[in-house]
């Protein structure tokens, strides 16, 4: 089983099929792009491995861990929700809405679960914390709430948040999407920079083609719910296999 | 208008304010419980939630009066007319306050729940930690109109005895026949009350705010 292993995997919501029978792994300390038209699926990649939308059938893994199933003798039960959280533990989540907690400022918004899930004391997660904010800009801003930050601001925290809980698998949701290209620029070369200092594993979905480009090694192709094309960036973008990937890129390039 | 009329004035909005926060705390002290209950992901829990609020929203406040006062007794239980006010007022607006707090609960965004739990909280580590404080200070503008509601539903409770506002106005009134004077007053005085009531929840509301 590969690092994360996503087995047979399928989801349909109503009569829309995202996935379709989805079977591929990824390997501890790669950084993969998931690229394909809105609807393909990419999305609801991520949000499973986060446990926030459950597969209708098939198994995904983290490490030889089941994510959604536990094992019980030589069978696979539904998990309960202290295996979840255990698995889940490994993983976080960067989102294209920032999703900061407003009723807390920055720090807090950082500090928050490294103290009460993880059990760091305080003075140590808020150390550790203000390295965060420096590592992304923003050490001014620690006493700040999220609502007096611009966009570009509050997702370069919402970075920092998610690597305070030293995940080994960070998931980014289009983190840029709802930014202006500029602001966007900010918040790329801060995960440039994760990407360079650090071996967490890495899967994106983004439009940020070049970024896609510079970050991962491995760019997959998904069209309606199956993953069509899987290879490094120089290939993927510049001379890719399948009809249907070059028409795809062709319009995403076209867009900017 | 005599000092004994004016002190029979005063003592009962004095009372009318005691039924007012005596009931309103009695209704949030079961809002909260209740509203949990009824976005709780445990069936049974909702289905209880469900069960008192569509019980106590339709009860007439009036009537659970007369009930605590007049029909408890011959089960063996004699309530002081200000307690079963109290506990009258207070039963009927914790339906609608439990209402208040289950909106607003569900009114925060899904993506905040979402955060929580790819931090890893536990459910209901996210329900304190995050969607609580963001919910509780959407509450406070409702909160603020089930007291005014509750001020005025104590004049109702004035049947079963209790020397409020309305109940010490109509003494007056029946002692000397000037109703316009007296009712007059008595929404003046109301009128007042509610002012007081309403600043005083602006006050918290800017007290709890986050910028």
């Amino acid at each position: 089983m590969s690092f994360i292993d996503f087995h047979q995997v399928s989801k349909r919501f109503g009569d829309n099929v995202v996935l379709d029978d989805l079977s591929f792994g990824v390997a501890n300390g790669e950084r993969v792009t998931l690229i394909g038209p809105s609807g393909s699926g990419k999305t609801t990649i991520l949000r499973m491995l986060m446990t926030l939308t459950k597969p209708d059938s098939g198994t995904i893994a983290i490490d030889d861990e089941y994510l959604w199933h536990e094992r019980r003798g030589d069978e696979l039960v539904p998990a309960g929700e202290a295996h979840t959280r255990k698995v889940r533990s490994r993983v976080t989540m960067v989102f294209q809405q920032f999703n900061l907690f407003p009723n807390m400022k920055v720090l807090r918004n950082i500090t928050e679960a490294p103290v009460h899930v993880l059990g760091t004391p305080k003075d140590e997660a808020e150390a550790r914390a203000r390295d965060l904010l420096e590592m992304v800009g923003l050490q001014s801003k620690a006493d700040f709430y999220p609502s007096q930050l611009s966009g570009g601001q509050q997702q370069r925290v919402a970075i920092a948040r998610a690597l305070a809980v030293e995940p080994d698998i960070l998931l980014l949701d289009e983190v840029t999407s709802a930014l202006d290209p500029e602001i966007a620029a900010e918040v790329l070369d801060v995960l440039r920079d994760v990407a360079k200092t650090s071996d967490v594993t890495m899967l994106l979905v983004t439009h940020a083609m070049r970024f896609a480009r510079d970050v991962s090694n491995r760019v997959l192709m998904f069209n309606e719910g199956k993953i069509i094309e899987d290879a490094p960036p120089e290939q993927m973008f510049n001379e890719p296999q399948h009809e249907r990937t070059r028409g795809f890129l062709r319009s995403v390039l076209e867009e900017v | 208008m005599s000092s004994a009329q004016l002190g029979l004035l005063l003592y009962g909005a004095w009372q009318t304010i005691l039924l007012t926060l005596g009931g309103m705390a009695l209704a949030l002290v079961i809002a909260f419980p209740v509203g949990l209950a009824r976005v709780s992901r445990n069936k049974f829990l909702r289905a209880v939630g469900f069960v008192y609020v569509e019980l106590f929203r339709g009860a007439a406040v009036l009537v659970l009066a007369f009930w605590f006062v007049y029909a408890l007794p011959s089960l063996g239980w004699q309530l002081e007319p200000a307690f079963a006010g109290i506990l009258a007022l207070g039963l009927n607006m914790g339906a609608y306050s439990s209402e208040v707090v289950r909106g607003a609960i569900q009114a925060v965004p899904p993506g905040q729940v979402e955060a929580a739990t790819a931090l890893n909280f536990t459910p209901s580590q996210g329900m304190r930690r995050v969607v609580l404080p963001q919910a509780v200070r959407a509450m406070i503008p409702s909160f603020g109109n089930n007291v005014i509601e509750q001020l005025k539903a104590t004049a109702v409770v004035a049947v079963v005895s209790i020397p409020e506002l309305t109940f010490n106005g109509q003494l007056i009134w029946s002692g000397n026949g000037r109703a316009a004077a007296v009712f007059g007053g008595l929404l003046i005085g109301y009128g007042i009350m509610a002012l007081v009531f309403m600043t005083m929840v602006r006050l918290i509301e800017r007290k709890v705010a986050w910028s």
